[in-house]
């Protein structure tokens, strides 16, 4: 039987690792080590270096400077293939799958044992998966097409591919970013199980998670290490506040529920996704002036389709969108906007703002033939800076000037362009779809902030989102959205994360399944 | 049925050259290459095929070997010119639909050149003759359609066959899949991307010019500016029309070729119906195939077209 082909880790260790990108300093001097059967935890804000520290650990990326050495001796890998080859493994936070091949396919691409020129051995792939699938509790399909697996299912074919591969070092990068809280749970379990035979290092910005699995932490601040130390020694408060460099508190929604008019109804609305099946099938839902409703739900459950519906860039099927009693279902995009609604998108970059044009243009983008901006045909150059100036202030972006290329920004300041160009024309409604995804906590509190501000001057708010804790603090009332339909709908006061992750599981108080 | 044996029987050899070369063009875009320079490299096969018999026989008849020899070279050119391309748009990271009609400008712009540096004027050779195989040739019907061809004819149709095993059961092909669908994905795997996607160009490329010599030795039996035709062209097109995949790619193939066999036909016949339009007939048919022949994103080489590089964070 092809086992236990790599020798023991004993101990790694990453010395004095330095990687600069033209323009950034990724990884500044970076040391960290990790013992046989040891969980360390990895954290830190986005960009604070740490996946691609784990590149560089995985032979992705070669270090300009530094050296790791496995059980005391310097190691140098050239490709992953080398890392494989010392016993690593990671589970990148974007899936290392291709959808269009099947789990069994995508394992043996890295399975070389079972290669000959003329033939791939799947039998002795499909024999390797069931004996890892078996030893770790893990079951997967070998004949599933990758894109046809839930993001679960997805990530539980890396952890088995990774196995396959007999790793005996695990890196798992955000390994819980995507997942259903219930999905998270057994993640972690499974994991504690394994730290009798492995050893990991777990990324995360989730504290609660760092702090139930892992043994140590080590976080990362602009590419250097901050702070190293045992897990039990500190509440997941200083590891933010260690993590962040000041205190960050995120405000919550504690005003009474205003009494305003219906802003959007939906009925019975039917959309369908790209791929043409029904993504939003029958759904309900209502929103009045001042109030904020949190849409949770795992994504893929039609919250994109629903969006661009409302937004007019997807046709509706059937059903209609009152919006302060206008159905504007199938209108166009521009005369969605006329009517008053704002829109951050879910994808930032590549439908929130246009990158190569300045970040002055892409606050009018839907302004540019507004008599304000333009007169007989002529942009009004002096109008639109002054617009641009007053809305860097207001909004805290940080740039050099206004004339920067708006996709040359960090995530966290080009979802603040897209912000103020969308709260600056006053819109009588907003639909936030994944505002703060990927942003790092500073950026979020200001988002939340903002937000806050505009329900109490009465606008209202659908907030898209699969984190439950922005949902919970920023929410009147909170709709769980599962399979393109509304499940549920729990007040603030009555819902927690526990309630919510069982919804969006799909499971109904009673028990039932819903359909 | 005369009429439609005679169409079939000319069909089948018409769709040989773009067989070929678009099995070859699938490979390159199965590794997430789209090489539009398929018609340079097809004409400059098609030059070499025919000018290694021309320069022994002089026009006349030659021994066998030289026309086999023409077809190595044929395939080695085509082979090079893959790798010179791969050096253009996966070492380089040139845009690839730019630097594919620069090889195709290249291709027919050299060999054109070479041909009338070499040879000059109009010239024909014998060529490589049909291979009638005994027996199965004398089948009513069947025999002048499927078994009456020259040799390559029936190597052609034994290619798509070994496309597909090669695509889907080696650890070539399904390198070369995941190259062309996630490249990132198969790089942490530890799957040389770029060197699998120079392999699959240099493959494309002496597929592609086995196909210009087989129009040059085995149809035309001769060698001339426009030979290829823009068969380069829709060699590419039928990759799309086909979704990568060798079967129905094959198919493709075969119904363009039936369609200028029965263009052929029509004017042979005297049909009172404007030839343009007959001529026309096979590139609409393309056209409107591909626009009611719904890409499904998930099957085909989701990265096509984008070079690989690792460092580049997105």
């Amino acid at each position: 039987m092809p086992q236990e082909i790599v020798n023991r880790i004993s101990s790694l260790r990453m010395e004095g690792i330095t990687k600069r990108f033209p323009g950034t300093l990724a990884c500044d001097d970076i040391s960290l080590s990790v013992g046989e059967g040891e969980i360390l935890a990895l954290v830190g804000e986005n960009g604070a270096g740490k996946t691609t520290l784990m590149n560089i650990l995985m032979g992705l990326y070669r270090p300009d400077e530094g050296r790791i050495l496995i059980n005391g001796s310097e190691v140098v890998f050239r490709s992953p293939n080398d890392a494989f080859a010392a016993g690593l493994g990671m589970v990148h936070q974007q899936y290392m799958l291709v959808a269009n091949m099947t789990v069994l396919e995508n394992i043996a691409l890295g399975y070389k044992r079972a290669w000959s020129p003329l033939r791939v051995d799947l039998e002795m792939v499909r024999a390797r998966i069931g004996e890892v699938a078996d030893r770790y509790g893990l079951s997967v399909d070998p004949d599933a097409f990758v894109w046809q697996l839930s993001i679960g299912e997805q990530q539980r074919v890396e952890l088995v591919k990774t196995l396959c591969l007999g790793a005996r070092f695990l890196i798992l990068d955000e390994p819980t970013s995507a997942l259903t809280p219930q999905e998270t749970d057994e993640l972690i379990d499974l994991l504690k199980r394994m730290r009798s035979e492995l050893s990991i290092i777990f990324i995360s910005h989730k504290l609660h998670e760092v702090k139930n699995l892992s043994d140590r932490v080590v976080i990362l601040r602009r590419g250097s290490v901050a702070f190293e130390g045992s897990t039990s020694e500190h509440s997941p408060g200083e590891i933010a506040a260690l993590m962040t460099g000041r205190e960050v508190v995120l405000p919550k929604n504690e005003a009474p529920c205003c009494e305003g008019c219906e802003a959007l109804a939906i009925r019975g609305l039917k959309v369908r996704s790209d791929r043409g099946f029904l993504a939003v099938d029958g759904l309900d839902l209502s929103i009045c002036s001042g109030e904020i409703v949190g849409l949770a739900g795992v994504s893929g459950n039609g919250q994109r389709e629903l969006a661009e519906a409302i937004n007019g860039l997807r046709s509706v099927e059937e059903g209609e969108i009152l919006f302060f009693g206008r159905d504007i279902a199938n209108l166009k995009p521009g005369e969605v906007i006329a009517e008053g609604m704002g829109y951050i998108p879910e994808e930032r970059n590549t439908e929130g703002i246009v990158p190569p044009f300045s970040m002055k243009e892409n606050f009018i983008l839907k302004d540019s033939g507004d008599p304000h901006y333009a007169s007989r045909s002529f942009l009004r150059l002096k109008e639109i800076d002054r617009n641009a100036d007053r809305l860097r202030e207001e909004f805290d972006i940080r740039s050099p000037d206004t004339r920067v290329a708006a996709g040359s920004l960090s995530g966290g300041n080009i979802q603040k362009v897209i912000l103020a160009r969308e709260l600056s024309r006053a819109p009588r409604f907003l639909v936030a779809v994944y505002p703060t995804r990927g942003l790092d906590m500073g950026a979020a509190e200001f988002i939340h902030k903002r937000l806050l501000e505009k329900r109490a001057e009465g606008m209202g708010i659908l907030l898209v989102s699969e984190e439950l804790e922005e949902v919970l603090d920023l929410s009147d009332r909170i709709a769980v959205i599962f399979k393109g339909r509304i499940i549920d709908t729990l007040d603030r006061d009555s819902a927690d994360s526990r309630k919510l992750g069982v919804l969006m599981a799909g499971v109904k108080e009673s028990g039932d399944e819903a359909v | 049925m005369d009429f439609a044996v005679n169409i079939l029987a000319l069909g089948v050899p018409f769709s040989v050259a773009l067989l070929i070369a678009s099995l070859g063009e699938m490979f390159n875009q199965r590794a997430g290459v789209f090489n539009l320079g398929c018609e340079g490299i097809m004409a400059m096969g098609a030059f070499l095929g025919f000018l290694a018999p021309f320069l022994v026989g002089r026009g006349g008849p030659t021994a066998e070997i030289w026309n086999y020899a023409g077809i190595l070279m044929a395939m080695a050119a085509g082979a090079l010119m893959g790798i010179f391309f791969g050096l253009a748009v996966v070492t380089f990271r040139a845009p690839q639909g730019i630097a594919g009609i620069g090889l195709q400008m290249f291709g027919v712009g050299v060999a054109g050149t070479f041909f009338r540096h070499f040879v000059g004027g109009t010239q024909s050779i014998p060529g490589i003759p049909a291979m009638p195989i005994p027996l199965l040739s004398k089948i009513p019907v069947l025999g002048p359609i499927l078994f009456s061809h020259n040799p390559l004819v029936y190597v052609a149709f034994l290619l798509p066959p070994a496309a597909w095993y090669v695509l889907f059961k080696t650890p070539w092909g399904l390198r070369v899949r995941a190259s062309g669908a996630n490249p990132r994905a198969a790089d942490s795997i530890g799957v040389k991307v770029n060197l699998v996607r120079f392999q699959a160009l240099a493959v494309g490329g002496a597929l592609a010019g086995l196909a210009g010599a087989y129009l040059s030795l085995c149809q035309a039996k001769m060698f001339s500016d426009e030979i290829i035709a823009g068969r380069g062209f829709i060699a590419v097109a039928l990759v799309y029309f086909g979704h990568w995949r060798p079967l129905k790619i094959t198919g493709g193939a075969l119904l363009f070729s039936l369609a200028q066999a029965l263009q052929l036909a029509i004017q042979g016949r005297g049909i009172n119906f404007p030839y343009e339009f007959a001529v026309m007939l096979p590139y609409v048919l393309v056209i409107v195939v591909l626009a009611f022949s719904r890409e499904n994103l998930l099957l085909g080489p989701t990265a096509l077209g984008r070079p690989f590089n690792r460092e580049i964070r997105t």
